[in-house]
């Protein structure tokens, strides 16, 4: 059963948004302190070897200069296993270009500037390995990617059914290394006193950030408070705890009661921040003359870091979104000399669906058959991964009213049908499908008092996500109470544990726990009964889902796009960008339709400009900042529309709800490139679609 | 070398010390504990900085602050007067045209610089060349069209990628 909704469902502006025109919410590099210090790092200029020297008299004579931190003098830190990228001034070895190897403590940021570049590193390099060639012997499977996924689905017999199938088809397709890049660079602030630490950080879980840093300087974890009330942005890239963080810790420890800022540059963030790993994925299809798939077998590529284990977990999507009855993925990773690449919006699913959604385009060229059309016809009954029933899945009806208020039925399939004064009008379209998460140990407290006001307390995050108001109208439905007698307080370790904004689970995972003590409260008080002088108090833990293993449970949406691609010059516009989806109940429409556009627009961006270039020889990423790495600018932008289904959900969570952060970049791409096809015939398969890419076809 | 130099921010007059490399945001920023201009590249590639300088708006990560004395800055925090909002922070609140906020002051201050621009009649990239200056932007309505919006606004990125609630939102203020 799903509460009921009164402030659950109403499009209310922001809270925090006064705040935030005027620039008055605080982020975490602008807490007020006294007397900060500034720190600026030194970064390797080798990709694989050993610091045999570091010469710092030159950066320590500097006026205002306090400290050279590197690794003869660095704090000792114990290291979580599989976190070794935050292994840092440990010891001599060099893991990639741009590693922190030494950093400059000063009294401002212009003397920490420039004594860093006066620092003087010798390394014993060593031969490095950074590209992820075909011929490499060494891929492997991923030793685990998130529990409840399985790395690789084996079902039926899939080249047995390739074999004999109709139609066939196999293709490569190619994503590059994309970037995060929130507006808000990684930014700490660490203040290291008597009475323990105190961080104020950019990041998607406070609690994680807590646990982590206690456990890296074996600190008593009631003396280090964790504080992150806004996030400039996020996208995966704050969800973990990054070297940036312990380079500040480290610089605070060495400079107790005087709070270190360290904010990283943009340049930085390429190499300290994580990104989306280039993955080379192929799919094979086998299907009726009809469109029906017989088999589907996906396979995905992607390297990592030497000193953890990420995959990109492209085939994720593979076995919930089509009906196959023989259906096989395959997930290998092969380990280079480069940064930890890390979950980014939607990970695994968006680079996946772009793959598979432009597969499924061909087919239905192959087939004769309407997009649309293809993919009602591989609905499948259950998951076709687990069996499971999904606990509400309407791809179909996203799919139809898309091709309703898009005009899909007026376009003419051929390509290359429209040449509107030199510009080759093309559409396309794509599904999207995200799980539904729900992490469970998130704590809430909740505090009545006998004036009305309801104070909720948990250390949830709010990136841009909406977490301050719509986190608010669960808890005012949960109480049963108006939203204006709410006072919520997120963004601090003071508060209980809360899972991580992530995986689009925010919601889910914090209000459950919200909801479980309000029913709480509400049981305490009684039908009626009056809030005693001093009083009530609330703390309780989200429960385990009960229908966990009953249901398959994901969200679901179809992308429509349109595009003009200029016949002579080959410059791809997007006037047009639809996205129709089913996500359960939408607690604000206004920020959801707002996460639900960035990341279709988000996903526009990856279609279109994003791609980090590797010097192979180097082994750095050479277009890092915003000028040379690409994304969307308002100009790029045409019309987002957004629409919802409804949908009623008992089975996910207690608000019904199945998040909205990730399922608008799923697919967008993939409809994109789709449209560039019926705009021009040309059938891209490797991001970003660039115009040379499309003159030479 | 540190300087002394005065600035009139959001209507206050400063008297301040900053070191000849400090820039002008990390002056307002680290030394005036003004949180309003955001810094996210510091190499005017993002437009998070913006403010107005002596009433045009500026990527203030790229001016040198010792080379501004004298100089009045208005920052998103000033464009509210007397606690009120601007019509320009109203209406991003109304469209909801941000979601992280980082950066919504300089959306708002570039927005309000622009508007200024283009009653001036100054041309962008989009503005049809047989335009004259005063309907160039506008086309005589007072309302400018959205392509001009969108030219005249991308040297603000926003990574959350509100642009399609950008523009209502500063078309909107136009309107009136």
């Amino acid at each position: 059963m799903t509460i009921p909704a009164r402030a659950m469902g109403e499009a209310i502006d922001r809270v925090d948004g006064p705040d935030k025109v005027r620039g008055l919410a605080r982020y975490a590099f602008e807490h007020p302190v006294d007397r900060p210090a500034y720190l600026y790092p030194v970064q390797s200029t080798v990709a694989r070897g050993r610091v045999i020297g570091i010469d710092c008299r030159q950066a320590s004579s500097i006026p205002g200069v306090l400290l050279v931190l590197n690794q003869y003098n660095a704090p000792r830190t114990n290291i979580p296993a599989g976190q070794g990228e935050l292994n840092i001034l440990q010891s001599d070895r060099v893991a990639f270009r741009n590693q922190f190897v030494a950093g400059v403590i000063a009294e401002t940021s212009e003397i920490a500037r420039h004594a860093a570049s006066l620092v003087r590193v010798d390394y014993q390099e060593e031969p490095h390995d950074v590209e992820l060639g075909g011929d490499r012997d060494d891929f492997r499977v991923p030793t685990s990617i998130a529990p409840q996924f399985p790395v690789e689905v084996n079902k039926g017999d899939v080249d047995a059914a390739l074999e004999s199938a109709p139609v066939r088809l196999d293709r490569i397709y190619l994503t590059p290394r994309q970037y995060h890049n929130a507006m808000e660079p990684h930014t700490t602030i660490a203040l290291w006193s008597d009475e323990g630490l105190a961080l104020y950080v950019s990041t998607q879980g406070v609690s994680r950030i807590h646990d982590v840093v206690a456990g890296l300087f074996g600190l008593e974890p009631a003396r280090v408070r964790v504080i992150s009330p806004n996030v400039g942005g996020a996208f995966g890239s704050k969800a973990h705890a990054n070297p940036d963080i312990v380079l500040t810790l480290l610089a605070a420890r060495m400079v107790p009661n005087r709070p270190v800022k360290f904010a990283l540059t943009r340049q930085q963030m390429f190499s300290q921040a994580g990104y989306r790993p280039p993955t080379v994925q192929r799919i094979q299809l086998g299907a009726e003359r009809d469109g029906r798939i017989l088999a589907l077998s996906h396979s995905s590529t992607s390297p990592t870091s030497k000193l953890e284990e990420y995959a990109e977990h492209s085939t994720r999507p593979t076995s919930t979104i089509y009906a196959a009855p023989n259906l096989r993925t395959r997930q290998r990773v092969a380990s280079l000399d480069i940064p930890t690449p890390c979950i980014m919006r939607a990970p695994g699913d968006c680079p996946g669906m772009f793959a598979i959604e432009c597969a499924m385009d061909e087919l239905a060229v192959e087939c004769g058959l309407d997009p649309i059309e293809l993919r009602v016809r591989n609905e499948p009954e259950v998951h076709p991964g687990t069996g499971l029933p999904f606990s509400s899945r309407n791809l179909i009806g996203c799919l139809r009213e898309g091709a309703e208020r898009f005009g899909w039925e007026a376009r003419d399939p051929r390509p290359r049908s429209r040449n509107e004064f030199g510009w080759l009008v093309g559409t396309g379209v794509a599904a999207a499908t995200y799980p539904a998460l729900r992490y469970a140990g998130s704590v809430a407290t909740i505090r009545a008092d006998p004036d009305g006001r309801y104070t909720v307390l948990i250390a949830a995050a709010d990136l841009g996500t909406g977490t301050w108001t719509a986190l608010a109208q669960v808890a005012a439905d949960a109480l049963g109470v108006p939203l204006s007698s709410v006072d919520l307080r997120i963004g601090d370790t003071a508060y209980q544990w809360a899972t991580l904004a992530g995986g689009s689970s925010g919601i889910a995972s914090w209000g459950t726990a919200i909801c479980e003590a309000a029913g709480q409260l509400r049981d305490r008080l009684g039908r009626g009964g009056s809030v005693p002088r001093q009083g009530v108090e609330v703390t309780a833990r989200a429960p385990e889902n009960p229908y966990a293993n009953q249901y398959a449970t994901h969200s679901f949406g179809a992308q429509f796009a349109e595009v003009r691609v200029n016949a002579d010059t080959g410059e791809v516009r997007v006037p047009r960008l639809l996205g129709v989806f089913a996500a359960g109940r939408i607690v604000n429409p206004k920020t959801a339709r707002s996460q639900l556009l960035g990341g279709m627009t988000m996903g526009l961006s990856m279609a279109l400009h994003e791609e980090g270039v590797l010097d192979s020889r180097f082994g750095h990423v050479v277009n890092q900042d915003l000028a040379a790495y690409h994304v969307s600018c308002n100009a790029d932008v045409g019309e987002v529309e957004v629409c919802f289904l409804e949908e009623d959900d008992p089975y996910v969570n207690p608000m019904g709800v199945k998040g909205v952060g990730e399922l608008g970049i799923v697919g967008t791409a993939a409809a994109i490139a789709n449209a560039v096809y019926h705009a021009t015939g040309a059938r891209i398969r490797e991001l970003p679609i660039r115009l040379d890419t499309l003159l030479a076809w | 070398m540190d300087v002394e130099i005065s600035l009139r921010v959001d209507g206050t007059e400063h008297r301040l010390l900053v070191d000849t490399r400090t820039s002008l945001l990390d002056a307002l920023r680290e030394r005036l504990g003004n949180t309003s201009p955001k810094k996210g590249c510091d190499h005017g590639q993002c437009g998070a900085c913006t403010v107005l300088l002596d009433g045009r708006r500026v990527n203030s990560c790229l001016a040198l602050a010792v080379a501004h004395q004298g100089a009045q800055v208005i920052t998103a925090a000033g464009l509210a007067t007397d606690g009120a909002l601007h019509p320009m922070q109203e209406s991003f609140i109304r469209h909801d045209a941000f979601q992280c906020g980082y950066c919504t002051p300089g959306q708002i201050v570039s927005a309000v610089g622009m508007l200024e621009e283009a009653a001036a009649g100054w041309p962008s990239a989009v503005t049809p060349e047989f335009a004259s200056s005063n309907t160039s932007a506008d086309g005589g309505s007072g309302v400018l069209v959205e392509d001009e919006i969108r030219e005249r606004m991308s040297g603000n990125l926003c990574r959350c990628a509100a642009y399609a609630n950008i523009v209502p939102a500063i078309r909107e203020v136009t309107a009136r």
